[in-house]
C-alpha cells in the first residue's frame, strides 16, 4: 500500500513538475517538532518564514504541529501525524476574488477563512479524502482518519 | 488514438491513486463576536450544514452524522492544532493630513503602535492597503489607492522593514470605513490599513 502510493507520488509528480515557479500564497508562522513542506518532489524541512507555494504538501511528524497564514489571512494549523495539501490558491488585493482548495489527507486541522471566503463563499474548500467541506463562516476544526 | 490511450493510461494511474475514504470528525466553532457562521458538510453526496457553535458532524457510516460537541471534546481531539494557531491578523487605520502625505498626530502613533506589532511576531509580514472615498471614478480610485499604499511601504521601507515583507496593493473605494453614496467626500475612508500578520 504505502509503496504503491510513493509510486503514484512520483509519477504524478513527473507529470505535474511543469507548473513550478509560483508566487508565494502564505508562509509558515509556527512549526514545532518534525514539519516539512514537499514541492515538486522535493523536500523542505519548515521552520518560521518559510514561504509556501500552491500545490505544496505540508506534513508534521509524530511530535508535530504547524501554523500557517495565508496571503488572505486565512489560518490553517494542524496537529500530529497530518498531511495538509494546499491544492489550490489564487488571491487578488484588489477585489478580493480567488479561491482556495486545501484537503487535509489525515490528521487535525484548524481554520480560521479570510479574505477570499468572505468575499465569495463558494471559492473556498476543505476536503478529506471522503468529505467535501464549504465554508460560510469562519472557525472550525475538522479531522481525517485513515483506515491503515 | 495514441492521445486517447495516452488519456486512458492517465486515468487508470488516477484511479489507482485515489485515497481510501476517511472517517472525519467536522466541528463549527464560536464566532468572534457572535456572527453568524456555518460549514456544509458533504459526504458522499449526503449533506449536514453545521450551523450553531459546537455543532459536529461525524462521517464513516452510510451518511454523516450531526452530533453537539463541546469545547472540552474540541481541546481533547484538536488541542495541538489549535495550539499551533498563528496569531490573528491586526489592522490598523493610518489617516493623512488633507491635501497631503503628512500622517495626522493620531497616525504617529498608530505607527508606533504598528512597530510593535511587528516586533511580537516570528516572522511577521505586512500587507499596506490603500482605500478612497466614492469621489471619482471606480478606475481613478483603484489607482489613487495604490498610489497611498505605496507611499505608506516607502515609509515603512525608510523605517528598516524588509522589503520582500512588505506588500502594497489597492482597494479604491470597494471597503469604506463609513458607507456613503457615491461621490460623497469622506475623510474617514481616505485612509490606508496596515495588516500585520
Amino acid at each position: 500500500m504505502k509503496s504503491r502510493l510513493f509510486a503514484c507520488t512520483v509519477l504524478l509528480a513527473g507529470l505535474f513538475s511543469a507548473s513550478a515557479g509560483a508566487a508565494d500564497i502564505g508562509q509558515i508562522k509556527v512549526a514545532k517538532g518534525q514539519v516539512s513542506v514537499e514541492r515538486g518532489g522535493q523536500v523542505i524541512a519548515a521552520t518560521p518564514g518559510l514561504r509556501l507555494q500552491a500545490t505544496d504538501v505540508v506534513k508534521t511528524g509524530v511530535d508535530g504541529s504547524v501554523g500557517i497564514t495565508m496571503t488572505d489571512n486565512s489560518l490553517l494549523s494542524a496537529g500530529p501525524k497530518s498531511v495538509l495539501a494546499l491544492e489550490q490558491y489564487a488571491f487578488d488585493t484588489t477585489t478580493h476574488q480567488g479561491k482556495f482548495d486545501a484537503t487535509l489527507k489525515q490528521g487535525t486541522l484548524a481554520v480560521v477563512s479570510g479574505k477570499i471566503a468572505k468575499q465569495s463563499p463558494e471559492a473556498m474548500t476543505v476536503r478529506t479524502p471522503a468529505t467535501i467541506l464549504g465554508v460560510r463562516g469562519t472557525e472550525f476544526v475538522v479531522s481525517a482518519e485513515t483506515g491503515q | 488514438m495514441r492521445s486517447l490511450l495516452a488519456a486512458a493510461a492517465l486515468a487508470l494511474l488516477l484511479t489507482a491513486c485515489a485515497q481510501p475514504p476517511s472517517r472525519d470528525t467536522i466541528v463549527l466553532l464560536p464566532e468572534q463576536g457572535g456572527k453568524p457562521t456555518a460549514v456544509i458538510v458533504n459526504n458522499g453526496g449526503k449533506q449536514v450544514t453545521l450551523d450553531a457553535p459546537y455543532a459536529g458532524a461525524r462521517t464513516g457510516g452510510a451518511e454523516p452524522q450531526a452530533y453537539r460537541s463541546s469545547d472540552s471534546d474540541v481541546k481533547a481531539q484538536f488541542g495541538a492544532a489549535l495550539a499551533a494557531q498563528p496569531a490573528r491578523p491586526r489592522s490598523f487605520q493610518l489617516y493623512f493630513v488633507e491635501g497631503s502625505d503628512a500622517f495626522t498626530d493620531e497616525t504617529r502613533s498608530t505607527v508606533e503602535q504598528v512597530f510593535a506589532e511587528i516586533a511580537r511576531r516570528p516572522a511577521p509580514e505586512i500587507a499596506v492597503v490603500g482605500h478612497t472615498d466614492r469621489v471619482g471614478t471606480d478606475q481613478s480610485n483603484d489607482a489613487l489607492s495604490l498610489r497611498r499604499a505605496g507611499l505608506v511601504r516607502g515609509e515603512l521601507l525608510k523605517r528598516g522593514i524588509a522589503a520582500d515583507s512588505i506588500q502594497a496593493s489597492g482597494r479604491g473605494e470597494r471597503e469604506p470605513l463609513v458607507p456613503t453614496a457615491d461621490g460623497v467626500a469622506e475623510p474617514r475612508n481616505r485612509r490606508v490599513e496596515i495588516i500585520v500578520r
